[in-house]
């Protein structure tokens, strides 16, 4: 099972690794992990994507907390939660195809952000499933680069 | 506020800190810090290897239950550390490790003596820093003291560049200590107590399984109290030895893999399995599915990753042992339905048929003339002593036999390195428990292959006077691997013969301390009364049976009822 856990961190030298040489040294998956300052600069939040039964999220959720520069963990997968990526395509773009990349990226509400005579780099974000689709039907135009930030999420506000 | 030199500020939060006595090895990092710290009260030991020194205020902590204490210089000093380091984190022992580091303009630059040991220590560290704001170093050797100590124990790291402790700072008044993301739960839930001690009324068949945090936590009179009033056997892993009384009649010895016949039957058969302050260890619970298959599990634990973590539990109690089993003692007082008489005789059955396996398999072995057992000198070892030493342990058989035949009765009476296994611990922790408490009988249990792993550390003992016993159980063999091979690789002794073993005796005599030589089982006990009555160090060659195995055993990965006997 996939599972989304956003951790609050304190924004110190080494916290970082602290935080991926646990998941190294335990022999925890990464998929994908992303880590920026918050709103209070001296706190971070690292979003990392793991796959593991309940009872290895358990210990993963655990040792993290056991990591003293580790303020919170909340698995948000757990709930309803908002998750998205961006994701940087540089594609092939000449003289025949140039069109066609724009209809695309127009339909998945993506921007181009740098032009070559060549290619095109384009801006998406969205869920994985979105990015995936983009990039399956870019695929047969040339995708020259692909850079991702890796998932972040947040969790869904409650209704009432 | 007037300014204040690094390393005075440094002497001075120690003292603070009420540390009276520290290991270490000086060099150019730390030649500063040791320029003042020599001007103190505060006795330093010099240590003949950076490893020993760390060992040395691990032992000092395991047998007094302060923080230990240990100064390294930077690079080679302070990765010399980090065995002994990970020696402590594993068994959740609390030390403070000030490392010099070079000068800040030269970190991440190759320097001469520069490593990188906040990343090296990362893993086999409860936390670790590296001080690079002057203003920041007595406040973080405050948090440091603090983080050793509290929750479950272990080592932290303060690695100290050398012109941070040439600096000019600020010295802070002394405040309680609040960090935000650390806060170790140490009550007890009430409901979890109730749920627990009911579940102890209605067992027909509990143990209890107790392992280093009762020592830890300083809960052998709570345990004592509770396992005798429910009228509940108690088996203990090599950390839990002398956390409740050895020679009790409810004592079932150590279980897991050189556990007693008693203990893992017990285990085995129980309805209702007590942890308290344990870890499930592989070499406890030998193959999971198997280990206490009938039981309902209540685990007291003051860190909550342990529980859970290998075999499920079913009444969870995250806090400080010692408080939980308080709270237990404190609920049964108070509860109407507790009935001591009823819940003795309840549980009187279940006690017969321990005893039954007891005497059916007890801890053993066979004498054979005049050749010595390693086990008689065990037992030598605790008449002699009235089972009142302080021992430590190498690693491999002579730990095993001091686990086995000398009857802890009381807790921080064994110190020997549990979780990590490490190879030269006993002589540098014994001289560590030794200048704890420089009245006390201190033998440090050994083979003659971990013996050479810190041998250097002799020089240290003579010079600190610190009068530790070695006993040395020798065989001229690896003789745990050797034991291995026997049962399990066709007995091909594969590197584990030593076939150049110096003459102890002689080298006893080279560092100045005393040299002594059983050849046969008669003089045994002569060899340890003389050993006993010197006022120096010394070692004791014991030529022991070279064959003698460790039994009971679990092979590894068979359950623990798959017992091979004497």
């Amino acid at each position: 099972m996939k599972h989304t856990l956003s951790v609050l961190l304190r924004n110190r030298p080494g916290a970082l690794s602290r935080v991926t040489g646990l998941f190294s040294g335990r022999c925890f998956n990464i998929e994908s992990l992303c880590v920026a300052e918050t709103y209070d600069p001296q706190i971070s939040c690292l979003t990392v994507v793991t796959r593991g039964e309940a009872a290895i999220i358990e210990q993963i959720t655990k040792q993290l907390h056991k990591l003293i520069d580790v303020i919170k963990v909340n698995d948000v997968s757990e709930g309803e939660f908002v998750e998205r990526e961006m994701a940087l395509i540089r594609v092939r773009a000449e003289a025949g195809t140039r069109a066609e990349v724009l209809r695309i990226i127009d339909i998945f509400r993506g921007k181009v952000v740098d032009v070559s005579p060549n290619s095109y780099a384009l801006e998406i974000t969205g869920s994985e499933s979105k990015i995936k689709a983009v990039i399956d039907i870019l695929k047969p135009l040339g995708i020259k680069e692909i850079v991702r930030t890796g998932k972040i999420a947040m969790a869904r506000a409650p209704k009432k | 506020m007037s300014k204040m030199k690094g390393t005075q500020a440094i002497i001075k939060c120690l003292q603070e800190e009420g540390v009276e006595l520290l290991f270490g090895y000086p060099g150019g990092a730390v030649i500063e810090l040791y320029d003042e710290l020599c001007k103190s009260d505060i006795r330093h030991i010099l240590v003949r290897h950076e490893q020993g020194a760390v060992h040395a205020a691990d032992g000092f902590a395991r047998s007094t239950g302060k923080v230990g204490v240990a100064l390294l210089t930077s690079g080679p000093g302070a990765t010399n550390g980090v065995t002994a380091i990970a020696t402590a984190y594993c068994d959740s022992i609390p030390l403070v490790v000030l490392t010099g580091q070079v000068p800040r303009a030269l970190i991440g630059n190759d320097a001469f003596q520069e490593v990188d040991i906040v990343g090296i220590t990362r893993p086999c560290t409860k936390h670790n820093y590296l001080v690079y704001d002057p203003e920041e170093l007595i406040p973080t050797l405050r948090e440091a003291f603090y983080l050793a100590a509290s929750g479950r124990p272990g080592p932290v790291l303060v690695d100290l560049p050398k012109d941070v402790m040439a600096s000019l700072l600020t010295y802070p008044p002394k405040k309680p200590i609040k960090m935000q993301t650390y806060q170790p739960n140490v009550n007890p839930h009430p409901n979890q107590v109730e749920k627990a001690c009911r579940a102890c009324l209605r067992a027909k068949r509990p143990v209890l399984y107790v392992g280093g945090g009762v020592i830890l936590s300083g809960a052998n009179e709570e345990l004592t109290t509770l396992a005798r009033r429910l009228n509940i056997p108690v088996t203990m892993t090599l950390m839990g030895l002398g956390g409740f009384p050895g020679t009790d009649p409810l004592s079932l010895g150590m279980l897991g893999m050189h556990g007693s016949y008693a203990a893992n039957m017990s285990v085995a058969k129980s309805d209702l399995l007590i942890a308290v302050g344990s870890r499930f260890d592989d070499r406890v619970t030998g193959r999971l599915d198997a280990f206490a298959p009938q039981a309902r599990i209540i685990h007291i634990d003051i860190d909550p990753s342990s529980i859970s973590k290998n075999v499920g539990v079913d009444i969870p109690i995250v806090a400080d042992c010692k408080r939980a089993l308080q709270a237990m003692n404190a609920w049964l007082d108070k509860s109407g339905d507790f009935n001591p008489r009823e819940v003795a005789e309840l549980h009187q059955p279940w006690i017969d048929q321990v005893k039954e396996w007891d005497d059916k398999h007890p801890l053993t072995y066979v004498e054979d003339g005049d050749v010595i057992k390693p086990q008689y000198v065990i037992e030598t070892l605790h008449k002699l002593t009235g089972g009142d030493a302080i021992i430590t342990t190498e690693v491999g058989q002579n730990q095993m036999w001091a686990a086995q035949f000398y009857k802890f009765n009381h807790p921080r009476r064994l110190l020997t390195s549990g979780g990590l296994g490490t190879m030269g611990y006993g002589l540098p922790a014994a001289i560590g428990a030794q200048m704890a408490f420089p009245e006390a009988t201190v033998v440090d249990v050994a083979g003659d292959g971990s013996i050479q792993m810190n041998i250097q550390e002799l020089a240290t003992a003579r010079e600190c006077g610190a009068h530790v016993k070695i006993a040395i159980l020798n065989n001229n063999y690896l003789g745990m691997v050797r034991q291995w091979q026997e049962l399990f690789y066709n007995r091909h002794y594969a590197s584990t013969v030593m076939e150049i073993t110096p003459d102890f005796v002689a080298l006893a005599q080279a560092y100045g301390a005393v040299g002594l030589r059983a050849r046969t089982r008669a003089e045994v006990e002569p060899v340890i009364r003389e050993a006993l009555a010197t006022k120096n160090v010394v070692i004791m060659d014991f030529s022991i049976a070279r064959e003698e195995g460790v039994f009971p055993m679990v092979p590894a990965g068979k359950a623990t009822t798959e017992m091979l006997l004497v």
